[in-house]
Order: C-alpha cells, then structure tokens, then sequence
C-alpha cells in the first residue's frame, strides 16, 4: 500500500475531529468517553508523527504537501494546508507529545471519573491538539489566526476545567486575557505584512520584510515579539504562565508546557526568518536579551517554589528563554552575513524546543502521576516516593537530568550547541557588540547551574528520604497507561540525547529553508559518534561516546570490590541521629529550607517576607508555639502587573459614568461616534 | 577516529593513582605550615584501602540513589579527566568533549551526590547538599567566562586543541586576559575542591559541613569511592589550571623520553599549584556561607575583565 504524506497529513486532523465529537457523544458514559476520545487523539497523534517524519527525512527538496481542506465559504478565507519544513517540524513536536500524553490520559482522566465529566475533557483536548496541529500547518493568515484563537479557547477551557477552586478561575481568566492580548498583537503585526503583499498566503510573504519600509518593519518586529513573546511566555510577559499551567488538569500541563507556549516560537521563528528578511542588529540583540533574562529570572523563580507543578511551570520560562538565546544568536549571524553559524544558532534553538517539549512534557507527566496518588501539588507533603511508586521516579529522574543540562541526555546536547552558537559569535563582528555572546553565555551557565539546584530539590524532595504526610506514605503506582506514556518520552530524552548527529539530519530541510544551509555534514564527525561544531578544530562533543566510556571503565569499581571488598558485608541501619531516639520526617530538610541560601544570596530581587509569631510562657527562647510565615512575591506583579490592575479598574470606574443605562444617552454616543467618524474620513 | 588504547590506559592509572598523592601532600604541607606533624603523604591511599575492606552500613530510609551515587561520582571524574590533557598535548578523549563536557560530567557527578545527600532522610545531608548546589551555581558562570575566555583566543572549547593553540606562535604567555581568567579560574577551583575559605574540608562539626555533610552516612567501599572520586575531581580541575594557563612542558610526541620530561613537567606544576592552595588555606579563614558570593562574584568579575581585555589588547 502506498501511503500519500498528504493522507498521513488530513487524517490526524480529521481523527482529532472524530475524538472530539466522540468525547461529546459519549458525554453521559464516561468509560466509553474516555477511550473513543484518548483513543483517537493517540491514533491521529501517530498519524501526525509519521507524516512529519516522512517528510523531514525525505530530506531537501522533497516537495510540500499543500491541501484545500474544503473548499472556500467567503472569499480570501482558504482552509489550505501546507507541510514545509519548518511546519513538519513543530508537527513532529505536536504530535510526538500528542501521542505520549493522550496515551497517558487514558489511564489519568480514571481520577476523574464520577466526579467531573471526562467527556468534555477528551474534546476540549482533541480540539486542542487539533488547533495546534493547524496553527503549525495553516498557510494562510486566515486560517492561522482562526486556529491561534480556537487554540486559545480551547486552551482556556481546559484550564477552567476544574472550575470550582476560585484559584483555577482566576488563573483562567488571566489566561483568557493575556491571550487576547497577544492575538491582538499578532492580528496588527499581520496586517502590517498584509498592507505590503496584499495577499494572505504565506508564499506571498516569504521575505516580504525588504518591500516594507524600515519603520513599519520595525514595529511588525515588535508586535510580533509582543504578541509570540506573551504567548511563549517571555519575561516580564509570563505571569499567566506559572498562574494557568499548575491549575490544568496534568495531562494538560503537560500539553500546555510542552507544544501551546512552542507556538510562540514556532510563530517568531517563521516571522522572523521567513517573511522579514534580513534583520538589524538590535533585533537580534533584543530577542538575545529577552531570552537570556528570561532564563535566568525562570530558574530563580522556580527555586523559590514549592509546589511541584508551578516549579515546573517556571522552569517553561526558563527554557523558552534558552531556546530565543539560540535564535537571538541566528537573528545576530542573519545580520553580519554568516548564514552557516545562523543555522548553528537555528539548530540550537530548535533541538532546544523539541528537547523541552520531550522532557517538561515528562516531568509534568510524572508530576501528575504524583498528584494522582498523593493528592497535593505540594512538595513539603511529598517524600519517599521512589519506594512506593519507582518507576514513576525513574522517569522523573530522566527528565530532571535531561532539564539539568548534564550529559549525556538531550538537555546537554543543546545547550552545548548554544554555547558553541554563542562563543563562534564572538568572531563574527569587530563592535562591541559581541560582548554579549559571552555574556550570555555566562549566564547560560548559571543558569544550567540553578537548574541542576532546583532539581535535585524537585527530585530529592519529592521522591526521596521519608514520606512527611499520611498521603505520601500510603501513595501507590499509577495505571500502566500513565507509565507508558511516560515511557515514550523518557525513550525520546534518551535517544534526542545519544543521538544527535542522526536528529540533525532531520533539521537539514529546515536549515535549508530558512537560511539556505545544510549543516549536518559538517556537524557530524566518525560516522555519526560525534557531534562537532562546524569543524573538528572549534570543539567536539559525544555523548554516546560518553557513556561507552564510563561503561567501559565500570570495571574498575566493580575490580576493586571484588579484590578488596568480598568478604566485607552489609547491613541496613537507622540514620545518624545524634544520639536523638529516631528521626521523625518532620527533622528533614524542607524545600523551602533547600532554597534558603539562593533566597538570601537574591534577596534584592526576591525581597522575601517572613512572618514569626512566637507564644511564650516565660522566656522567647522556649516557644510553646511558633508560626513561621514565608513568602516570595514576583517583582513584576508587584510593580508592574498591581498597580496596572488597580489603574484599569480605577479608569473603568470613572468610564462607568457615561454608561448611564439610559437609551438616549447611548442613542447620542453612536450619533457623535459616526458624526466624528465621518469628519475623520473627509 | 584513531583512540590510542595504550594513552587511555596510562591517563586512567594516573589519574588513579596520582589523585590521592595530591591530596596527601595538601594535607601534609598544610599541617607543616601550622606546626603540626600530620599525616603522611601516602595516607590517602591506606585510608581508600581500609574504607574499601570495611563493612558498610546503608540507612534503612536510603533507596538506590544512594547506591548508585558513588559509581556515578567516581566514574565521571574518571571520564572527565580522560578529556583533559594532562602529560601529552592531546588528552586521549578529547574528542568526546572538551571543556563544556568536563565541566557537565563533573555537574552530573555532584548532581547526584548531592540526591545522596537527601536520600537517608537526615537534615544534615540535605544541609550540605543545599549549600554545594547553591555554590557550584554561582561559581559556575565565574568558571564558564574564564574557559570561554580562553577559548576565544584558541578558537575552540576542546581542551586539546586550547593548549595546542597556547603552544603555538601569536600567544602571550602573561596576557592579561590569561592572568585575569587564570586568578578567576583558582577561586573556582577553592570552592568546587571543597576548599578554605569555601568549605573546610578537615572540620568535625557538621553544621559547618558542606561537602562532608552529604557523605554523614556513607560508609565502607561507597565512602572509598566517593573519596577517591573527590581527589580525581580535584587533580581533573587542577590540571586543567596547569595545563591550559602553563602550557609548557607538554610532550608533542608519545615516545618515552617526551612522556617522561612531560610528566616531570606536569608534576611540578601540581606542585607549585598545590603549595598554592595550601599557602591560601592556612592564611585565610573560612568564610561566613553568606560572604562565599562575595568571593566567588569577585572571580567572575575577575573574568569578565579577562573578556574585556581580549578585547582591548588585540
């Protein structure tokens, strides 16, 4: 049987429609619903993951499968879809973690059986997967702009799906806003391309950047890094982020983390390197900047968390602000005319996007199998779970080294990249300018280093030592399909990671398309086994390599237990506690506790508040009771998000004066309205 | 890809048996220089050999974190050091990673010791590990500049080629950038090495731990790996000082003559590098855990002037 890519294209967008109406139909038998919904959405997931593939590994030049899904309803409005290189990568993306996570869902929505209605959950999310999936194929603006605002709908109802905490609503209206805002941005920033082309297809406004003028060039640059930032989640524009992604439904988070926040790099990818043109330097300058306090401020906030799901939610800032580092570098290189380092930058940032997709998707997985069998979201009630639930930690602690940067997973991989993106930059320009590479570089590093930090917190707290509640002492393992899912992707971080050079074989198309190079040749060295930058000379790297090396020197540990250690045994015994009767898992250390010294050492920016309150008989040395209050509030919703709230409602109030609820008055207001109007138009 | 089996095997017995020598003569000088005795320069090894024939106890809350901790420590200081080129110019691995490796290996190492720390549910452990997260990260970017520092003017990240660049003509030997990254590179190495004014690796007291309070319940062969992994990491990051700042002395060929003159060279650099730590921790104080940033901000504006004046002086 000879399969059409367009086929493997249409059919997982119409099995996402299938599922959701499914999902619909079976409302009233939550079984039925739960397997028909996640059951497609897992089947047009793999549909979508072979299409991308066949595609990507057709190599440059295979030709673009382009498909009128029906045929036009109003004139200019064409539901056409496109797979070119860039749009089969991000569907690989979409649709890899689609079919992790619908797989996992089948098992996870069980939780929510008889108490919320998992019909409408398995639409919401097969029209989610469905929007996506069309936001990265749609070749139009018509249909990008639809599928970006049913993407964000959607989204916002599966968010609000357990409406009933006042946390989740409020965190969903957020959401809802904040998402208006960036659709704003990007419908301005789109007809400022219009106004040049006058035609809304996407072929029309390949490198429309250079008809423009520099000034409207400009602000189209700015609208679009408004309006793909906030949805990225770029700082200071992410307060929705770690508000929105904790509240959701887990199988959701994952989604959200892992693919919805990439559709704002998907969309400043595809601006900013196929339809504007070359860029200037402050570009690229910028998004670097953006991107690196982005990842910096991402991680320092993540420390400062205890609650499993927010800390991940921030480490999505973090690494969205890693991944612009790499395209801020290749905007750079676009600018002082190296497009074979701007396709380094490119690879960087992109390996980057889909490692982060494969390894938050993983974590949040694995946060969620947590909260399915403990029931909270917060660490300090966690602990010891690695003994009741181990391969859930066995996947968690994948994808914690994965996010770390530590070889030899795929988080190492990319960052290196970047870092060697980065350090080539210093020799591309003779200005000033290129202090910023090591710059960033530098802060990179840092923030690899917090990361590392926050996840030995995540992880050691989470999973080991005691369990310090009743319900992490009683938690149990997940259902099979919950492990499965999370084996998928523990199998993706392994393999992104032994295997770069075959993965950048796949970017090749991309490279291609966006900056007219191919670089896996010169990126790859010994058939494969090492992953160069450009040449041999500028630095290798082989984590396959690495790994064969530290099993190849296994033996001599293993030698010297044997020589040495044979006769000598083992036995289990209590923890050392000074002489105490026992240590009781209130003794352990806290995650706050673990955090205290990067608190201190950032305190200006963290500014924590504490809040004691002692009750004393006779002296404040000897408490009978403490209360020990702490507290770290964003700077950013503090002096900026606030005080903006309190003018909005300040300024509405004032408004409501006109809104007299009398109809001559507003009869009166439309009158004026279109008298101005007309003048305005003479 | 030629590896040269019989350069991986004398790097690996080197760094074997060489690491706790280094750690025996700091701990010997440093006790001379305070008017103690001390111990003598082989103790290290008795004490690796006398952990590895003791029997061990495991606390009954750990879980195979714990177990698995000191192969991962031991094996990626091993792996880290076949990358770093120690008596030959070319280090036997250097092709499966250079700087940023090392320093990944050595990240993951301390990743997962510091997970050992948590792991038998003691509030000291989980003490020290807080802390030697929170000092690798900000002594992380302080390292990184100065190795990128370097690195720009090699043009490369692997080690090998760094020090085959510093041989060749055109390079400085007292440029201010290299002496500026080199001052930056030392503090890093007295806080990853677990060092005064960082951390006082000869204290008792465990709330003054850092890196000894993760190890609390280790015992037996685990303790003997970890120590000995630690002394491997600690020859890895000084010979990365000797022989990326000091390049002199490196044998170009493999033929013994050159071998020999170069690890007579390499061994007097750990020398002098060595009396300077011990000069700096008998002079110094440990610092107070909230002024080790202080210090360590110090090294990495230290290497950002480094940065600045590859720029100027060019």
């Amino acid at each position: 049987m000879n399969i059409q890519p367009a086929t493997l294209l249409v059919a997982p967008l119409y099995g996402y429609v299938i599922g959701a109406v499914a999902g619909l139909l079976f409302m009233r038998r939550e079984k039925l619903a739960n397997v028909f919904s996640f059951g497609a959405a897992s089947l047009s997931a793999l549909s979508g993951v072979l299409a991308a593939l066949f595609y990507l590994a057709g190599g440059v030049g295979t030709p673009a499968p382009q498909i009128e899904l029906f045929p036009p309803l109003i004139p200019y409005i064409h539901f056409s879809v496109r797979l070119d290189a860039l749009s089969a990568f991000f569907l690989m993306l979409v649709s890899l973690l689609g079919l992790a996570i619908a797989t996992y869902s089948l098992g996870y929505a069980k939780g929510f059986f008889g108490r919320k209605n998992v019909g409408v959950l398995g639409a919401f999310f097969n029209a989610l997967l469905l929007a996506t999936m069309l936001v990265f194929v749609a070749d139009n603006i018509w249909l990008f702009l639809i599928a970006w605002e049913i993407m964000a709908l959607t989204a916002y109802c599966l968010v609000s799906f357990e409406h009933e905490q006042p946390e989740t609503r409020d965190a969903g209206v957020l959401y809802f806003i904040m998402s208006h805002i960036d659709a704003g941005c990007i419908i301005l920033g789109f007809l400022l391309l219009f106004q040049a082309s006058g035609d809304y297809s996407f072929d029309s406004l390949h490198g429309i950047g250079a008809q423009m003028s520099p000034g409207k060039r400009d602000a189209a640059f700015i609208l679009f890094l408004l309006g793909f930032g906030i949805k990225a989640g770029i700082v200071p524009f992410h307060i929705w982020l770690p508000a929105a992604h904790p509240v959701a439904p887990s199988n959701v988070s994952a989604l959200m983390s892992g693919v919805i926040i990439k559709t704002g790099i998907y969309g400043l990818t595809r601006v900013c390197f196929d339809f504007l043109g070359t860029p200037p330097l402050w570009w690229g300058v910028t998004v670097l900047a953006v991107g690196t306090v982005s990842a910096v401020l991402g991680v320092l906030y993540a420390l400062m968390e205890h609650d499993l799901k927010r800390l991940l939610a921030y480490h999505s800032i973090e690494n969205i602000g890693i991944i612009l580092m790499g395209l801020g570098a290749a905007l750079l290189f676009l600018h002082t005319g190296h497009p074979v380092l701007a396709a380094l930058g490119l690879i960087a940032g992109l390996y980057h996007t889909i490692n982060h997709a494969v390894f938050k998707g993983l974590l949040f997985l694995g946060a969620g199998a947590v909260l399915h069998a403990t029931h909270t979201r917060n660490m300090e009630e966690m602990g010891g779970l690695i003994k009741r639930m181990p391969q859930t930690a066995f996947f968690f602690l994948i994808g914690a080294v994965a996010i770390s940067a530590l070889p030899p997973l795929n988080g190492f991989v990319s960052e290196w990249l970047t870092y060697q993106a980065l350090l080539q930059g210093f020799g591309t320009t003779e200005s000033l300018w290129r202090l910023v590479f090591p710059l960033s570089g530098a802060m990179l590093a840092l923030t690899g280093a917090l990361a590392a930090a926050c996840f030995v917190k995540a992880f050691g707290i989470t999973f080991l030592a005691q369990p310090r509640s009743e319900h992490a002492a009683h938690a149990h393992e997940v259902a099979p399909s919950m492990r499965f899912g999370m084996a998928v992707l523990t199998t993706a971080c392994v393999l992104l990671g032994l295997f770069p050079t075959a993965f950048i074989r796949l970017l090749d198309p991309v490279t291609q398309q966006l900056t007219g190079q191919q670089l896996s040749a010169q990126l790859s060295l010994a058939d494969g086994l090492v992953l160069a930058s450009l040449t041999e000379k500028t630095g290798t790297v082989s984590t396959l390599g690495i790994v064969l090396m530290g099993v190849c020197l296994l033996p001599i540990p293993f030698g010297l237990w044997l020589v040495f250690a044979r006769n000598s045994k083992t036995r289990r015994g209590p923890t050392w506690d000074c002489g105490q009767r026992g240590l009781t898992p209130q003794m352990e250390y806290t995650a706050t506790g673990f955090s205290k010294p990067i608190r201190m050492i950032f305190k200006a920016l963290f500014q924590p508040r504490r809040d004691v309150q002692r009750e004393y008989d006779f002296s404040p040395r000897f408490a009978t009771k403490l209360r020990f209050e702490s507290h770290v509030e964003e700077v950013f919703v503090q002096r900026i998000y606030r005080p903006l709230r309190i003018l909005i409602l300040r300024t509405s109030r004032r408004i409501r004066a006109i809104q007299a609820g009398s109809i001559h008055a507003y009869l009166l207001y439309i009158f004026i309205t279109l008298l101005l109007l007309l003048l305005f138009a003479l | 890809m030629n590896l040269e089996l019989p350069a991986i095997l004398v790097q690996t017995a080197l760094l074997l048996l060489l690491a706790p020598l280094l750690s025996g003569l700091i701990k010997n000088w440093k006790a001379k220089l305070q008017n103690r005795r001390g111990p003598r320069v082989w103790q290290p090894y008795f004490d690796v050999l006398k952990f590895l024939r003791k029997d061990m106890v495991i606390s009954e809350h750990a879980s195979w974190i714990f177990s698995v901790t000191p192969y991962v420590l031991f094996l990626t200081a091993l792996a880290a050091g076949l990358m770093v080129p120690m008596v030959t110019a070319r280090a036997p691995l250097s092709l499966f990673g250079g700087a940023l490796a090392v320093v990944g290996l050595l990240a993951l190492g301390r990743f997962f010791l510091a997970l050992g720390g948590l792991d038998p549910a003691s509030a000291f452990g989980g003490m020290g590990s807080s802390r030697e997260m929170t000092i690798a990260a900000i002594a992380e970017p302080a390292m990184m500049l100065a190795v990128f520092t370097v690195a720009i003017t090699a043009g490369s990240t692997n080690l090998s080629q760094i020090v085959l660049a510093s041989q060749g003509p055109g390079w400085k030997f007292l440029d201010p950038a290299h002496v500026l990254a080199f001052a930056a590179m030392f503090v890093v190495l007295l806080a990853e090495t677990g060092r005064i004014p960082v951390d006082n690796p000869a204290t008792h007291l465990e709330l003054t731990m850092i890196h000894e309070a993760m190890l609390l319940e280790y015992s037996g062969r685990y303790l003997a790996l970890i120590e000995w992994g630690a002394s491997i990491k600690q020859l890895v990051l000084m010979a990365l000082l000797a022989n990326i700042f000091f390049p002199v002395g490196l044998a170009a060929d493999t033929t013994v003559a050159a071998f020999g003159l170069g690890l007579l060279f390499f061994v007097a650099k750990l020398i002098v590098l060595a009396g300077a730590v011990v000069l700096v921790e008998t002079t110094n104080a440990k610092l107070r855990l909230f002024r080790v940033p202080d210090l360590l901000s110090t090294a990495f504006i230290l290497a950002m002037l480094a940065l600045v004046s590859t720029f100027l002086f060019r």
